[in-house]
């Protein structure tokens, strides 16, 4: 029970010191307060996805003849206190990772610690990845490809609902990432604590983020900003306030930790060709998909989506032709934000939801979306699955845990050959 | 409740190491940001540049301090060319996109655990690699006033730290009032006008980049030397943000704004802190409601809240002038 509790406080540190100020800044003047007795270090070990792998076996050998033998909890986690200083050597017994995993770098799967002094946590990572000594290059490509095109679904829903608010008002929202949290969190609610079934949680979830996330946010804070005439670039730092605002609102309701499901989070993956995929990433893409072409048609067929179209190309030429502008803006947002919402339970089913999550995504739908063309729908899906299969694809001759940085650089290669994006038109980015 | 030491706290704060660090990152912001109408969302890139320059350099490759600080500065400017390439000649909201995207693949590459022989991976570096410039400390004991409260270290910071402000400021205010930083500012207002002037516009634009990341660089340096220790997570795109913060509530484009926001804004930021903390453990404050740990949390909500009414009713901040900032993307 009290190690139970240990690992909490432990978590919501974690989760805390990815922003800087709590751990760094407050604890500066109180530092060096006890004399501390033992370190202690922990890993955590996940795969390509996130998903943590449990059961793997960790070997600490130290000074004085210390040697210790762990296993990865369900989370993924592991972790061992340590009483004296020195270098310990932690090693991954590789024959314990699951099937189809291994370490992205063979001759990394023993570390070297420094234990300076006493009192910290020290945190030692393996990059694991799809085995490439196990698998063959064209079974893990396919595996890959597979994987990223379920990322990149999930990045077009989120993105396509950013990229018609920025067609139709201009705004460039860094609060987008926040309502895929949204989705997560409510998913989390409704199901682990008001007790509803995970499939009866996740409608009522995105209807209640459309609501919330979609009318409500335009209805209450973009609108009347719009017709005070703020200007764009101050809307846009106000999203970002926004955004840390909401974030924080999040991590003081939900606390720091990671959250998984109570139903379908350790689910086995089906094989299907070359492909193992676990059946709730079928179901889930499936309706992203659903939800992708409904929203598509929308566009397409609907007056409503033709208006917005209309919107985007020229407000006010739209205006003045009878299409009532707000109207329109307010069908985006409430549109934006089921997408956005379900984008968010997507991941939430395979890796869990945090009050970070739409952080950690926000950047790659921005890189989406300027990938495809700011500010064009159709570009918006074309960029994400770009991404999502590049991200995937890349970990094929870069390490696992820098795909991310591999996404990022190429949009800042894509702005420097083709700024308006792959289906945008020159004229603007001016 | 201990008012006597809310005050302390919150004064020391507000004359402290981090006053000093977003001061000169919101130096470099307003450069950019202020003067240029550059919106770099990357500034967070350029102190880690600056910060795991010295660690590295000297814990990991033995280099003495002084030429570890040096090549500091020349790879923050490498950084500067790095990222203007691409990018200055994009919208705004572009070059905003870009430059968080730089941030973060700087902040990844230096946690990860492939470059963890060099620096650290997610731990960061943690080293006596200020050692030679503590070694120059002439105080022998911290300040212990009521109002002011300093270790014998921090004290060595904070009086070399404004000392670098100064002169930092002092170039800022030749610059910005030379004709070169008149350009600057007429490309802030309109492009196309200074362009047709005959300005190389992109030249200009590079240089304050340069100039501004030089002083983003200069932030990661006192970062990295007050605490004897960088980690990659500290680098964050919140970073950049609180710095926009410091430099909004300011007023961008005056010279001394980065400094005025700065300072109120870490007194704000402790005070607040502090007395929230000494209302729960009296219990002013019921603990159901804020918990002692959820204190912190309470802060960034308030950042958040504050950026965002700051934006909306005073985007001038407090010494700006309103008609100085016309900016729009769209314009």
């Amino acid at each position: 029970m009290k190690m139970g509790k240990a690992q909490l406080v432990r978590k919501i540190a974690l989760g805390l010191s990815s922003f800087f100020l709590i751990s760094a800044f407050t604890t500066a003047g109180t530092a060096g307060a006890a004399a501390a007795t033992s370190s202690t270090l922990v890993g955590e070990i996940k795969d390509v996805n996130s998903t943590p792998l449990s059961g793997v076996r960790i070997d600490v050998t130290g000074p004085n003849g210390f040697a210790a033998q762990l296993t990865s909890d369900a989370m993924g986690k592991w972790q061992v206190e340590v009483a004296s200083t020195g270098i310990y050597d932690v090693t991954l017994d590789q024959a314990s990772l699951p099937a189809g995993q291994a370490l992205t770098d063979i001759s990394k799967g023993t570390r070297k610690v420094n234990v300076l002094m006493l009192g910290n946590a020290l945190t030692i990572l393996f990059p694991i990845g799809p085995g490439a000594e196990r698998t063959p290059i064209l079974d893990q490509s396919v595996q890959l490809l597979a994987d990223g095109l379920i990322l990149g679904i999930i990045i077009a829903l989120a993105a396509l609902g950013l990229n018609l608010v920025f067609g139709t008002t201009g705004l460039t929202n860094f609060a987008h990432g926040e309502l895929l949290t949204l989705g997560g969190l409510l998913t989390y609610f409704f199901s682990a604590i008001a007790g509803l079934p995970v499939l009866a949680a996740i409608p009522i979830a995105v209807a209640l983020s459309a609501f919330i996330g979609g009318y409500l946010q335009d209805r209450l804070l973009w609108k009347p900003l719009r017709k005070r005439g703020t200007g764009l670039i101050a809307m846009l730092v106000v999203s970002i306030g926004f955004a840390i605002f909401i974030r924080y609102v999040f991590l003081f309701i939900f606390g720091g930790f990671t959250r998984q499901l109570p139903q379908f989070a350790g689910q086995e993956g089906v094989e299907i060709g070359l492909v193992s995929i676990t059946p709730k990433s079928i179901i889930s893409t499936s309706v992203g998909l659903l939800l992708l072409a409904g929203a598509t048609f929308w566009l397409l067929r609907s007056k409503m989506g033709k208006a917005s179209r209309a919107v985007a190309d020229n407000p006010a030429l739209a205006a003045a032709s009878g299409i009532e502008v707000e109207a329109v803006i307010r069908s985006v947002w409430i549109l934006g934000a089921l997408l956005a919402a379900f984008a968010g339970i997507m991941v939430t089913l395979n890796q869990g939801v945090s009050f970070l999550m739409g952080q950690d995504m926000l950047l790659l739908i921005f890189a989406a979306v300027t990938l495809g063309g700011l500010g064009t729908a159709y570009g918006a899906l074309v960029g994400s699955l770009v991404i999502g299969v590049l991200i995937q694809l890349s970990t094929l001759i870069i390490p696992t845990e820098l795909k991310y940085v591999g996404a990022l650089f190429v949009l800042i290669i894509i702005l420097l050959v083709r700024p308006q994006g792959i289906l945008g038109r020159k004229e603007r980015v001016g | 409740m201990d008012f006597i030491f809310i005050a302390q706290q919150s004064f020391s704060a507000a004359l402290g190491v981090n006053t000093i660090i977003f001061a000169l990152a919101a130096i470099g912001l307003n450069m950019h940001f202020g003067y240029t109408g550059l919106l770099n969302f990357g500034q967070a890139g350029f102190l880690a540049v600056g910060a795991y320059s010295v660690a590295t350099l000297v814990v990991s490759f033995n280099f003495p301090l002084w030429a570890a600080l040096l090549i500091g500065i020349l790879n923050s400017i490498i950084l500067a060319l790095l990222l203007g390439l691409p990018t200055l000649r994009l919208r705004a909201d572009y070059l905003a996109i870009v430059t968080i995207a730089a941030a973060e693949i700087i902040r990844q590459i230096a946690r990860s655990a492939t470059f963890n022989e060099y620096l650290g991976g997610s731990d960061g570096i943690t080293g006596k690699f200020g050692k030679d410039f503590f070694d120059l400390n002439p105080f022998k004991d911290g300040l212990n006033t009521p109002l002011l409260r300093y270790t014998a270290n921090d004290l060595w910071v904070v009086v070399t730290g404004w000392a670098l402000v100064i002169v930092v400021l002092f170039v800022m205010w030749l610059l910005v009032r030379s004709p070169w930083g008149r350009v600057l500012k007429a490309i802030r207002e309109d492009e196309e006008a200074v362009r047709s002037l005959g300005k190389n516009v992109y030249l200009y634009k590079m240089q304050s980049l340069i100039i501004g990341g030089i002083f983003g660089s200069f932030a990661g340096f006192v970062y990295a030397l007050s605490r004897q220790s960088v980690q990659p997570d500290n680098y964050g795109t919140a970073l950049t943000f609180f710095a926009y913060t410091v430099l909004i509530l300011g007023g961008a484009a005056r010279v001394f704004a980065p400094i005025a926001g700065s300072v109120i804004f870490w007194f704000l930021l402790v005070f607040i802190e502090q007395m929230l903390r000494q209302a729960v453990s009296a219990g002013y404050i019921p603990e159901w409601l804020i918990g002692v740990n959820q204190v912190g949390q309470i802060r960034f909500m308030l950042v958040g809240l504050g950026l965002m009414m700051l934006m909306i009713f005073r985007p001038q901040g407090i010494f700006g002038d309103r008609k100085e900032l016309a900016l729009d993307a769209r314009a």
